[in-house]
């Protein structure tokens, strides 16, 4: 594919996610805001890809060499802590379950 | 791994991402959603692992070790009332990660002759950018939520002025390097001009304006992600990222409009600085301020049909949310009606009071939003307020002169009385005096909100 082939590609398939997007999140009650905010937060962790890709091709000298690896830290960060976040409050909501207690 | 199962596997990751989206249509299979995004994610590593064929691998488990060890601890660790500024900031890191790859992808392209191709230039320039404001934001915004800096807004003079010079001297720098001026120094320049950017960009917004910043730095770090998709030539950064970017702006709008002020009000309006004037003005209206005592209350709500508990930010500083669901379940057990009337923008993130109360084992459908929560108030006896102020202040409806006017409020004084646990008489966090505290129908019930609940729960025991 050439370049510019590959671009207008690019282009398409991301006005489509924006419009995709603004479709999934219209459908997420209030209740869930907190969730959908820490949920999207973990699924930019994406981001952890783009970092192994730096530090794991390209040529290396130390300067991408260090780059990379910073950016891989933070991104893993970004990817474990959004998801266990996210699982924590969520397996907190719940309709009527309450453990009988004894007060 | 040829390239076209890679990107197949990366359209699996893709379709996870979007389901676990689609899934936080209800609260009954959310969970299951965002697991299964975070299987998404671990296919998503597993190819890019391969793909990089071996190459340091040691130093590629090592850094995820650090980072994925951080944030396993980090997330585990937390309290729910701490939330808001830890999204902040895994947000930030995040946007950290962007901005770093755009400067190893520039060290990268820079020897090759000629130079490069426009659209890449354009995708790391404003990638490097983007990420590195939503990096340093993200950490302001995590340091005023943690308390490390003030939570007021910091204002001097002539601020606009410098972050508009700053944003200017970034700007010129990035179409500077698209227009193929080949020094990777401009671009470290644009990063940690950025970066001050963003420090001084969030310092001056309020506390109280936190839901909107985190959800815009929320939709900055998924842009740079997307952008960053671009440089790398990869989709499932483009798509994933976009989605984020996407969703956290019109969560961004959303929480804007709830507040009724446009997002350049919030971001440069420096909301909620104390102004001398505010109070004393406030103050002149007179009218006096009941105060009652933990047994007045405790009978009122027992013998109430109906009582609204009407949470705030309060709540989580108090750290309160398991007393009141205790105080609840006594009233419910003599037969009162209890629900919970949530703003918007109650707290400090899109939502922050339905976490705290979910965790406190609230069943979610007592939590009412505000347009299900208003039209009640009408046949409710007794409404709470619990560390709330701003979002149920009548001046907003009243009020032209009021810094709120307009701001659609939980119309808590239709309610027969209502009883506001506060503190003190001090003006909530955008340091705006609230009329309804002067209000006939109100008592005040001061003190520490948990203390306050505690006293409520073991004098509604003895009734």
């Amino acid at each position: 594919m050439s370049h510019n082939t590959l671009l207008v590609f690019e282009v398409t398939i991301l006005v489509l996610a924006i419009f995709l997007g603004i479709e999934v999140i219209s459908k997420v009650p209030a209740l869930l805001h907190t969730p959908l905010m820490s949920g999207t937060n973990a699924i930019h962790g994406v981001v952890i890809v783009g970092a192994m890709l730096v530090l794991g091709l390209g040529h290396k000298g130390p300067f991408t060499w260090i780059i990379g690896f910073l950016a891989v830290v933070l991104a893993s960060a970004n990817v474990v802590g959004g998801f266990v976040v996210t699982d924590r409050m969520l397996e907190m909501f719940k309709k009527r379950e309450r453990p009988p207690k004894d007060s | 791994m040829s390239t076209n199962v890679s990107n197949l596997l990366y359209l699996v990751t893709i379709v996870t991402f979007i389901l676990a989206l689609r899934f936080l249509s209800s609260p009954a299979h959310a969970r299951r959603g965002n697991q299964l995004g975070a299987v998404g994610m671990l296919v998503a590593i597993v190819v890019t692992w391969i793909k990089t064929g071996g190459t340091s691998w040691w130093a590629l488990a090592l850094g995820m070790l650090v980072g994925g060890g951080f944030g396993a601890v980090a997330a585990r660790k937390v309290k729910m009332t701490a939330m808001p500024q830890m999204v902040a900031l895994f947000n930030g890191v995040g946007g950290g990660a962007a901005a770093l790859i755009s400067l190893a992808e520039l060290h990268r392209i820079l020897p090759d002759p000629g130079r490069p191709k426009i659209d890449i230039g354009l995708a790391i320039v404003l990638s490097g950018l983007i990420g590195a404001v939503s990096f340093a934001g993200s950490m302001i915004a995590f340091g005023k939520l943690q308390e490390l800096i003030s939570g007021r807004p910091i204002t001097y003079p002539g601020q606009q002025f410098v972050n508009a010079g700053l944003f200017l001297a970034c700007l010129t720098a990035g179409i500077a390097l698209v227009a193929g001026v080949q020094d990777e120094w401009l671009l470290w320049l644009l990063t940690a001009g950025a970066a001050i950017f963003g420090l001084l960009f969030v310092l001056p917004i309020g506390g109280a304006d936190m839901p909107v910043v985190i959800s815009l730095l929320n939709a900055f770090t998924g842009l740079a992600v997307a952008l960053g998709g671009f440089e790398l030539e990869s989709n499932v950064l483009i798509v994933s990222g976009m989605l984020v970017g996407a969703s956290g702006t019109m969560l961004t709008l959303m929480m804007g409009r709830a507040m009724n002020r446009s997002i350049t009000n919030v971001l440069f309006g420096a909301f909620g600085q104390v102004t001398a004037g505010a109070a004393a003005v406030a103050a002149g209206d007179g009218g006096a301020v009941r105060s009652a005592t933990a047994e007045d209350v405790a009978v009122m709500l027992a013998y109430a049909h109906k009582v609204v508990f009407v949470p705030g930010y309060g709540l989580a500083v108090a750290q309160a949310q398991h007393d009141v669901r205790q105080l609840a379940d006594l009233l419910e057990a003599k037969g009162v009606e209890v629900t919970y009337a949530i703003h918007p923008v109650a707290g400090r993130m899109p939502g922050h009071m339905n976490v705290l109360l979910a965790e406190a084992n609230v069943p979610y459908p007592q939590l009412k939003e505000m347009d299900e929560a208003n039209p009640e108030f009408a046949r409710t006896d007794v409404a709470v307020i619990v560390g709330a102020n701003d979002v149920v202040n009548p001046d907003a409806r009243n009020n032209q002169g009021s810094p709120i006017y307009g701001m659609p409020i939980l119309n808590v004084d239709d309610a027969q009385s209502v009883v506001v646990l506060k503190r003190s008489m001090n003006p909530g966090f955008a340091g705006i005096e609230n009329p309804l505290f002067y209000n006939p129908k109100t008592v005040m019930l001061f003190g520490d909100a948990k203390a306050s609940i505690g006293e409520l729960i073991s004098d509604v025991k003895t009734l």
